[in-house]
């Protein structure tokens, strides 16, 4: 709180694309603001053409990640006093993604890992039949309590080093995407999610930096989501079920 | 191979080599604490079958585990392309293969 000058605040907001540059602005400093509100004044006040995205503005919807004084967070759920240095922050858009204009990246690639994951749902029942009832207290459902709480702000995917290093890699929240399916009974292509989480570009790059553990604004552990898709990938090929095999493969056949 | 029969290659291998390197480090401080010397320890691993077995099965573990992190190593920090990263990794594997090969061999058969 004492970093924040008591009368206004220095922004520098990325503007462009690639190429850009940092504009500065100065707005007033109050009691209680986040990061977003300060974004959404200087649009509003100096910059109308400013481009960022946001929607719920309470920590929902996973739209306004950015990269604020370098560190990837939820500008709506970031006080500016806790991040100000000396009356000044820096605001990027998040890293990691083509960048669109200012504080606006393209998301496309970072949504078809999901797909490359193996992170599409494939449903076991039709509508007539029952809805599966799922044991809160199954070992397989409270093994993804955590990560099933993603909202795919990509802020994980922005805090990668590998991501950042090697375009393949598919980061860790498609692969929580991943063990979040494979634990889940009403899948029908459970197989099919760990083996495609297991191939190129998979978990087998993770360096347990655990970067997106410490980022992450919900508190998951991709790390761990990651090291459980492993250890699921690795028991599955030492403890044969058979029978379970062969009712997956059947479930798989027309995939 | 898979990235994941590599991982799993890799996995296992590393399952084999852990009791296999305790046991070689620790046979190394037990047979030189009163200053055997090298020819007298092969005059005892000569012709045994047990050790054979398991210096045999040391080399397959290694020779199959080094080359999945070599090529890893490779793949992340050298622009090389991924046919030369698995044609490297490849003929370590194989280089390892026959050194140690050659070392089992000269240990209890030579």
């Amino acid at each position: 709180m004492d970093a924040v000058s008591p009368k206004s605040l220095s922004v520098r907001i990325w503007r462009g694309k690639d190429d850009g540059r940092f504009e500065t602005y100065e707005v007033p400093a109050r009691d209680n603001q986040t990061v977003l509100d300060v974004v959404t004044e200087v649009q509003r006040r100096h910059e109308p053409a400013l481009a960022y995205r946001f929607a719920c503005r309470v920590g929902v919807c996973g739209s306004c990640a950015m990269t604020v004084n370098g560190v990837p967070r939820w500008t709506c759920r970031t006080h500016v006093a806790k991040v100000a240095e000396a009356g000044e922050i820096t605001i990027e858009p998040l890293r990691n993604m083509p960048r669109i204009k200012d504080l606006a990246c393209d998301m496309a690639g970072f949504f078809d890992k999901w797909q490359k994951a193996g992170g599409r749902f494939t449903g076991t029942r039709n509508r007539a039949e029952p809805p599966a009832a799922v044991d809160p207290a199954s070992r397989k459902r409270v093994a993804v309590d955590a990560a099933i709480e993603c909202i795919n702000c990509a802020v994980c995917y922005s805090a990668c080093d590998v991501v950042s290093w090697n375009e393949e890699y598919l980061g860790p929240a498609a692969l929580n995407r991943a063990w979040t399916l494979v634990n889940d009974e009403r899948h029908a292509l459970r197989r099919t999610t760990l083996d495609l989480a297991m191939e190129q570009g998979g978990c087998g790059n993770c360096h347990t930096q655990g970067s997106c553990m410490r980022h992450c604004p919900v508190g998951i552990s991709p790390t761990e989501s990651i090291a459980g898709l492993k250890r699921m990938s690795l028991l599955s090929f030492l403890v044969r079920d058979h029978a379970a095999a062969d009712a997956l493969a059947k479930t798989e056949e027309p995939a | 191979m898979s990235e994941r029969g590599l991982f799993l290659a890799q996995r296992l291998s590393a399952l084999l080599l852990g009791p296999l390197v305790l046991v070689h480090l620790a046979v190394i401080l037990y047979a030189v604490r009163n200053g055997l010397t090298a020819g007298e320890i092969l005059a005892r691993t000569h012709g045994s079958a047990g050790w054979g077995l398991f210096y045999g099965l040391f080399v397959l573990a290694a020779s199959v585990h080094a080359p999945i992190g070599v090529r890893n190593v490779l793949a992340e920090w050298t622009p090389l392309s991924k046919g030369t990263v698995d044609a490297l990794a490849a003929l370590f594997g194989a280089f390892l293969l026959v050194l140690g090969a050659r070392a089992v061999f000269a240990v209890v058969m030579a």
